[in-house]
């Protein structure tokens, strides 16, 4: 609301005609007062370039309406064409309008327009503008993901009996704004990093495979701190097949914050991890079992923030989600196939970001090689928390809401397991359908006798 | 009194012919100065060349060079214009670059002509050009920062209608001029044709303003007087889909064709050409100066020609002939106006015509027009339009783009948006439409913006006219009338640019219109002749504007 008074009273200036003549203001003075631009504008002329003039392509189809799962849900949020391409034309970089803040940033929209319109992206520069100078307290903090996770390893024990108690997270909701009931993740007591360092050695590399080379792991910050067992396993599996596995150290890649619109902080964060993945090789291929964080670099970095940067890009065009590469290496009859037997019929949902990197769903092909296993694709847009919009006060029972479905249809396949690809979506789908809930590489990891079926979910 | 007509509908003081700036902007002045007023318009308020050009208030930068006189003129309107119409003006401020296709020899000149003609003028940095506009030509040479803004011109004239209505004049819209009548070297009144009522009306006045631009010549042989040359100068305009520049950028050479770029509300205007036409009523757009407009605007945002264009119009320049330059080539006549008093040149009192001029000084105009007639009738009556703001913009911020948008931030969920692109509530529809119930589709229009965007009423219009039946305005049949009118008329304007992504656009908006509404075989007239034809019947008996590249409406 402070925002919409602020603008108010900026749009609502009275009238004052240009005065010439007897004033001390320069012509070019005159013009800022009357007709401002932002001081600083976050949004780079390359992304306005890219995302602004896409609207062109608009033909008001409305498909973008339809998919919306937020939209669908709620009638607090006007819908992605109307805050998209449609509020664009009327934005003059300004930002009058805040319910575009109900945008979850899923992406969807993008997505299915047949046109080629990236209204999300479209929405996320506007947002960008709108909280300019206006950025709650609690988005700024639920961004900070590396920070969490290392204030949290520490006292994991106390970090998870405070998150489950009531009136912590009652006095959390009331300071900080993030929901009583928001899902929250679950602190490890060893992080990947230290794990590495105390850990005996390497995974054993197969009998019958290659020594394959080098690649670099990219944990992200969920899968360094909270979801340790997703890294592992993937470290693992990939040290089997013959890799030889580099774990730089390595910060977070700024997708909480670009998400919620502190494009500064995000360019910074994207630009040192990217050096510092490049620092550990130039040629190797980078994995990364965190599919947001894979779609923050490979996608959002470039396409939302305008960031130019060759490493960055570089490090875009080398990364590849877990599934993705190991399909890769099917595809190239590389991929031993004799998996164990795992008779499971369960629902894989495939997270937005996921499919916001035009890679298909190649976890679904990589987990039906294994014997036993039936894939049922959630046909859901949305789990509804999107990174960090679900834990909001003010968002979650949106974000409950448009996860239903999702949840109900896992209670009906089979409500002790379910397979999605990014952290936040599994504690979500977790809290929500009570279904343990793990990435793919669980399936794979347990597939080739490396590990039960059930361990860790985390 | 005369002719058979015994009893006058009206007797007033002055009546005003044309109800574009000029004719408004008089019937503002004289009302204000206490006199009675009735003004005619053929059609309405500001369809001619009033609502047909780019939007451009002028700081008078463009005029520094070839015309002092009209600079300094614009440079004090435009003051007294955005104080006066605050609501239809917006405070864009404008650059004058040098792309680098133009020499700066110019530019060399500019700000001591701008000083000169006391033109509020600035040398600023290309970096600074460039901050503000950053989709503006990366090669510009140099940038001047100026007050350029832009105004609605329907807005603007429909509050001075309204002020003037409020100080006693009578504004009729659709009131089609049939004579003026003459007696003993006097103008002694006038007849007209209510066109929507269908029937005559008489005026008795002491003077009539024939304030018709492009028809003056036709409003000034109805009294007698002939030749009087107005030589139309067609110009087209191009409506980008969005705002490319956010501050008026003018090409920084002498004035010359597609040098302005105009941003105003939501879209971007790029204007013009400058072609004699013979017809006003019949202003062709021409697909090569379509091209070309596209081409001068690439000079000033590169991938412009890319862009998507929403709309193409034609306006016809009212420029009364000067011996002084061949008539073929209009655009260096004097841009002063021309006032023929027709007592001087035809012997016949109390008649005036008033042609030429800008829109940015459409008030001083009038107010030395009205002048001229107080000092024939031998009264004192000092102006006031320059003091006090039209009704719609007393207390009222300047416009700005934002403006609509934060209004349906504010209410979105309570009031259906009608017309999606250009953000039209149907309360604003509705309660226009009750206070205007003989309003077509397209006056609304002309009030609203309601098809002005990207779809160009693909969607909306089809919601309107449900409106006009839900409202009781009119039956199914007729709504469909007004329908396929209002589209045909769009689509005029649509013809002409029809390329890239605006195609995609009008593709969807047939099927939509033929497919899933079936249009064709909806009640009413398939092939309605115009309700309201402007203009001398075609040799094939349509009226002019049923041309497909014509503008109409």
């Amino acid at each position: 609301m402070t925002e919409t008074r602020r603008l108010d009273a900026s749009t609502r200036q009275p009238t004052q005609a240009w005065s010439g003549n007897g004033s001390d203001m320069s012509v070019w003075e005159h013009l800022r007062k009357a007709s401002p631009r932002l001081n600083h504008n976050p949004n780079s002329y390359e992304a306005q370039q890219l995302n602004r003039v896409s609207l062109d392509q608009c033909v008001k189809c409305t498909i973008c309406e339809t998919q919306c799962p937020v939209a669908r849900v709620t009638e607090l949020f006007s819908g992605p064409k109307y805050v998209g391409p449609q509020a664009e034309r009327f934005r003059n970089g300004e930002s009058v309008d805040h319910t575009l803040d109900y945008c979850s940033s899923c992406g969807i929209c993008t997505l299915a327009c047949p046109q080629g319109v990236r209204v999300a992206e479209i929405n996320s520069m506007a947002r960008a503008v709108m909280k300019q100078g206006h950025m709650p307290l609690r988005d700024r903090l639920i961004t900070q993901t590396t920070l969490e996770g290392k204030l949290m390893t520490p006292i994991a024990p106390v970090a998870n009996w405070a998150l489950r108690r009531k009136p912590i997270r009652v006095a959390v909701e009331k300071v900080v704004g993030v929901h009583r009931d928001a899902p929250m993740p679950v602190a490890q007591r060893q992080t990947v990093q230290g794990w590495l360092k105390h850990r005996s050695g390497p995974t054993p590399r197969r009998s019958d495979q290659p020594a394959r080379g080098p690649v670099i792991f990219f944990t992200g910050c969920a899968g360094a701190y909270f979801e340790v067992e997703t890294s592992k396993k993937t470290i693992e599996v990939l040290e089997y097949l013959g890799f030889d596995v580099i774990v730089p150290k390595q910060g977070c890649c700024g997708l909480a914050e670009q998400s919620n619109g502190l494009f500064d902080g995000a360019r910074a964060k994207i630009r040192a991890l990217c050096e510092q993945l490049s620092a550990a090789g130039r040629e190797p291929t980078i994995v990364s079992s965190s599919g947001s964080c894979a779609g923050m670099v490979k996608h959002e970095a470039h396409e939302i923030m305008g960031v130019e940067d060759p490493q960055v890009l570089d490090v875009g065009a080398r990364l590849r989600e877990t599934s993705e590469f190991l399909l890769d290496l099917y595809d190239h009859g590389q991929l031993p196939t004799d998996f164990r037997r795992i008779d499971s019929r369960f629902v894989y949902h495939a997270p937005c970001q996921l499919k916001a990197q035009g890679m298909g769903m190649p976890a679904i092909r990589l987990m039906e090689l294994v014997p036993g296993v039936q894939v049922v694709e959630s046909d859901e847009n949305c789990c509804g928390i999107a990174g960090t919009y679900g834990l909001k006060k003010e968002k979650y029972e949106i974000a409950q809401a448009v996860g239903r479905p999702l949840f109900e249809k896992i209670k009906a396949t089979n409500k002790e397991f379910a397979v999605c690809d990014t952290e936040t979506c599994r504690w979500q789908i977790r809290e929500g359908s009570g279904a343990k809930t793990v990435h793919p590489i669980h399936l794979i990891h347990a597939a080739y006798g490396l590990s039960e079926i059930d361990s860790p979910q985390v | 009194m005369y002719q058979g007509v015994t009893m006058a509908d009206f007797s007033v003081d002055v009546v005003v012919v044309g109800g574009g700036a000029t004719g408004v902007g008089v019937a503002r002045d004289a009302a204000m100065r206490g006199l009675d007023v009735v003004l005619l318009e053929r059609a309405d308020l500001a369809q001619g060349t009033t609502g047909r050009y780019h939007g451009l208030l002028h700081s008078g930068g463009r005029y520094v060079v070839s015309d002092p006189e009209s600079a300094r003129e614009c440079a004090q309107e435009n003051a007294i214009v955005t104080r006066i119409h605050a609501d239809a003006v917006e405070q864009t401020g404008g650059l004058f670059v040098v792309t680098p296709e133009d020499s700066e020899d110019y530019a060399d000149g500019f700000l001591a002509a701008a000083h000169a003609a006391t033109v509020p003028a600035e040398e600023i940095s290309v970096s600074q050009a460039l901050a503000r506009e950053p989709r503006l030509n990366p090669g510009i040479k140099r940038a001047f920062a100026v007050f350029d803004g832009t105004v609605d011109g329907w807005q603007m004239v429909w509050g001075a209608a309204e002020s003037a209505r409020e100080h006693g004049a009578t504004i009729l819209s659709y009131h089609r001029l049939t004579r003026i009548h003459r007696e003993n070297g006097r103008v002694v009144g006038v007849s007209c044709h209510d066109v929507k009522n269908d029937r005559e009306l008489s005026i008795d006045c002491r003077f009539v303003i024939n304030a018709a631009g492009a028809w003056a010549g036709q409003v000034a042989a109805m009294a007698g007087c002939h030749d009087v040359q107005v030589v139309p100068g067609r110009g087209i305009m191009i409506a980008m889909n969005h705002r490319l520049v956010n501050t008026v950028v003018n090409r920084c050479i002498r004035p010359a064709d597609g040098d302005i770029l105009v941003p105003v509300h939501t879209v971007s205007i790029i204007g013009t050409t400058d072609v004699k036409a013979p017809d006003p009523d019949r202003l062709a757009i021409p697909r090569a100066e379509v091209q070309q407009m596209l081409d001068a605007g690439e000079a000033l945002v590169p991938g412009f020609r890319e862009a998507r264009a929403v709309h193409a119009w034609s306006g016809a320049r009212p420029l009364v002939k000067d011996t002084r330059v061949a008539a073929g080539d209009t655009r260096h006549m004097s841009r002063g106006m021309a006032v023929i008093d027709h007592r001087e040149r035809d012997g016949l009192a109390g008649l005036f015509s008033i042609s030429g001029g800008k829109l940015t000084t459409y008030r001083l105009m009038a107010q030395r027009i009205v002048d001229e007639m107080c000092a024939q009738m031998g009264e004192q009556r000092a102006c006031t339009t320059a003091d006090e703001a039209v009704p719609a913009a007393v207390g009222s911020p300047t416009y700005r783009v934002t403006h609509r948008l934060a209004e349906r931030e504010q209410a979105w969920q309570r009031d259906q948006i009608v017309c999606e692109c250009e953000l039209m509530s149907r309360s604003a529809f509705v309660d226009l439409l009750a206070a205007e119930p003989l309003a077509t589709l397209d006056d609304l229009r002309r009030r609203l913006r309601i098809g002005m965007g990207p779809c160009q009423g693909g969607f909306c219009s089809t919601r309107a006219a449900g409106l006009l039946c839900s409202q009781g305005q009119t039956d199914a049949p007729t709504a469909t009338i007004e329908l396929r009118e209002f589209l045909k008329h769009r689509w005029i304007g649509l013809w002409p640019i029809l390329a890239g992504a605006q195609v995609r656009q009008n593709a969807l908006d047939e099927w939509i219109a033929r497919g899933t509404l079936d249009i064709d075989h909806a009640p009413g007239q398939a092939d309605p002749p115009e309700r309201f034809p402007i203009g001398a019947p075609r040799h094939d008996g349509q009226p002019a504007g049923s041309e497909q590249k014509a503008e109409v409406a």
